[in-house]
């Protein structure tokens, strides 16, 4: 695999990030990562996204069932698999996790996401 | 600076005129009688669509790529379905048994398909039988053309008229500046079509060099409800609009519909995308929500089961988490209810055989709703 050493810049991975975003996210999280009211939670300053990174990528990646607690509330929705790639999936992650005010030092890699299966 | 500052202020201005009101009327909370709801068949994430093939049995799409065959609270996968390209909105969609499935056992029904080119997925509409648990006799009887990886707006819902004219939906793709004004690419249009996949000599841009000959409508965005009026015969679709401007339109033939020229909504991120809500050649909708219901499925209630909403329009919200019930007078909404608030993602919507309201709840699976205490 020659991925490992083809991984693009964060910044760049940011930019793909954002229009995946825009395809597949923001519908339901919306523009500013708030979510709706009680249905769909907030990636915005979350802490059920800061403290359970792989858990995130997972839901991004095979989807994800709640209920899950995110800042004291509780969502008990389904979000479905949207079908992205390894690569798109850590560039939406990327995306998300430095928007909005979040904030990550490291940078999710294609190849991280590829290690991680369905539950 | 100065004119940066005018430009701002033009701009501030621009979105605040652009800022239509909520359009009435008003929705109301249904009071009384009270209805609760029974489950029919549970664990399905995304039941899309879902159609009866005899009193008691139906078929059931999951999302995700499966058909279920439903009977008597049991749900068993139907096998044979195409390969289906599972992204964004796209998936397994609607379903829907040929107005002759008692003797032919053909169903018809709409998925997204990745075969030919480029990369990526367009929405197709396909036929085959039913045998026992398992489709024969697969065929593809349309395929929208310049496959797309975008996840958005595949549509799809499938109606017939009374000549057993077939009429589907495919919706804009993720790229409404192109598609939908555009009768030589598919997306964004509702199409009319044979049973058998050819495509009736009468349609409106047949004979237009260099059109989809199977268009019957444009200027969709959305369209992920549709049904045969049953007193008028008319194709009636709804679609979902961008931030407001969900519509119901009545489909006439080789109409323009207006998208993204004309639009009672805004982009998700609040900036406008037209100032045009009319223009010549365009029509207008029937009726347009604003806020956005995010509307999918739609029926008409016209059985003795549910005497208040005789003759009215029943409508799957997504993002509210009702059914909405509208009253028309003369063509206009006049009044608007919601049934079974909170009940999860109105996914989809339909009469069945006993006259019984069924809907599609994701998350939940098919629920039927019972008049409570129930009238006779």
């Amino acid at each position: 695999m020659s991925y490992m050493n083809q991984e693009k810049p964060l910044k760049q991975s940011i930019i793909d990030g954002a229009e995946i975003y825009q395809d597949f996210c923001l519908q339901c999280h919306l523009d500013n990562g708030k979510g709706g009211a009680n249905v769909f939670p907030p990636l915005a300053q979350s802490d059920y996204l800061a403290n359970n990174l792989e858990e995130s990528i997972r839901a991004v990646k095979h989807g994800l069932r709640g209920p899950i607690l995110v800042n004291g509330i509780s969502y008990d929705g389904i979000m479905t698999n949207q079908g992205l790639d390894d690569e798109e999936v850590a560039d939406v992650m990327n995306y998300i996790l430095n928007s909005w005010g979040n904030q990550y030092e490291q940078q999710i890699t294609e190849a991280q996401v590829s290690e991680i299966e369905k539950k | 600076m100065n004119k940066f500052f005018l430009l701002n202020i033009f701009f501030a201005l621009f979105i605040i005129t652009s800022c239509a009101q909520d359009n009435g009327p008003k929705i109301q909370n249904e009071l009384d009688p009270k209805y609760i709801y029974e489950t029919v068949i549970h664990g399905i994430d995304i039941p899309w669509g879902m159609t009866f093939i005899s009193k008691n049995e139906m078929l059931v799409t999951e999302k995700s790529g499966i058909l279920y065959h439903v009977a008597e609270g049991q749900k068993t996968e139907v096998s044979g379905l195409p390969d289906i390209y599972v992204r964004g909105q796209g998936g397994l969609l609607d379903v829907i048994a040929s107005p002759d499935f008692k003797t032919s056992n053909t169903i018809f029904f709409t998925a997204s398909s990745a075969d030919g080119e480029p990369k990526g997925g367009h929405t197709a509409l396909y036929s085959a039988q039913l045998e026992g648990k398992s489709l024969i006799n697969l065929k593809q009887l349309y395929k929208g053309e310049e496959n797309s990886k975008k996840g958005q707006h595949w549509g799809s819902r499938i109606s017939f008229d009374a000549e057993g004219k077939l009429y589907f939906s495919i919706g804009d793709r993720g790229n409404r500046t192109v598609n939908p004004q555009d009768l030589t690419r598919d997306g964004g249009k509702i199409y009319r079509i044979n049973q058998d996949g050819s495509i009736p000599t009468d349609n409106p841009f047949y004979d237009q060099e260099g059109s989809k000959k199977a268009i019957y409508s444009y200027g969709h965005r959305n369209p992920q409800g549709m049904l045969t009026h049953p007193e008028t015969g008319a194709i009636w679709v709804h679609e979902h609009g961008p931030r407001g401007g969900d519509e119901i339109n009545i489909i006439g033939r080789g109409n323009n519909y207006g998208w993204p020229e004309i639009t009672y909504g805004i982009n998700y991120s609040g900036t406008p995308i037209t100032s045009n809500k009319e223009l010549p050649g365009m029509e207008q909708p029937l009726y347009y929500w604003l806020p956005s219901i995010a509307p999918s499925g739609m029926t008409f209630s016209t059985s003795d089961n549910y005497p208040y909403w005789k003759g009215n329009l029943l409508v799957g919200s997504l993002v509210f988490e009702y059914l909405e019930r509208l009253v028309f007078k003369d063509n206009k909404v006049v009044e608007r209810h919601k049934i079974l608030e909170g009940v999860g993602r109105v996914r989809n919507v339909k009469q069945g055989p006993d006259g019984l309201i069924y809907i599609g709840v994701e998350g939940k699976g098919i629920l039927k709703i019972i008049p409570q205490p129930p009238i006779k």
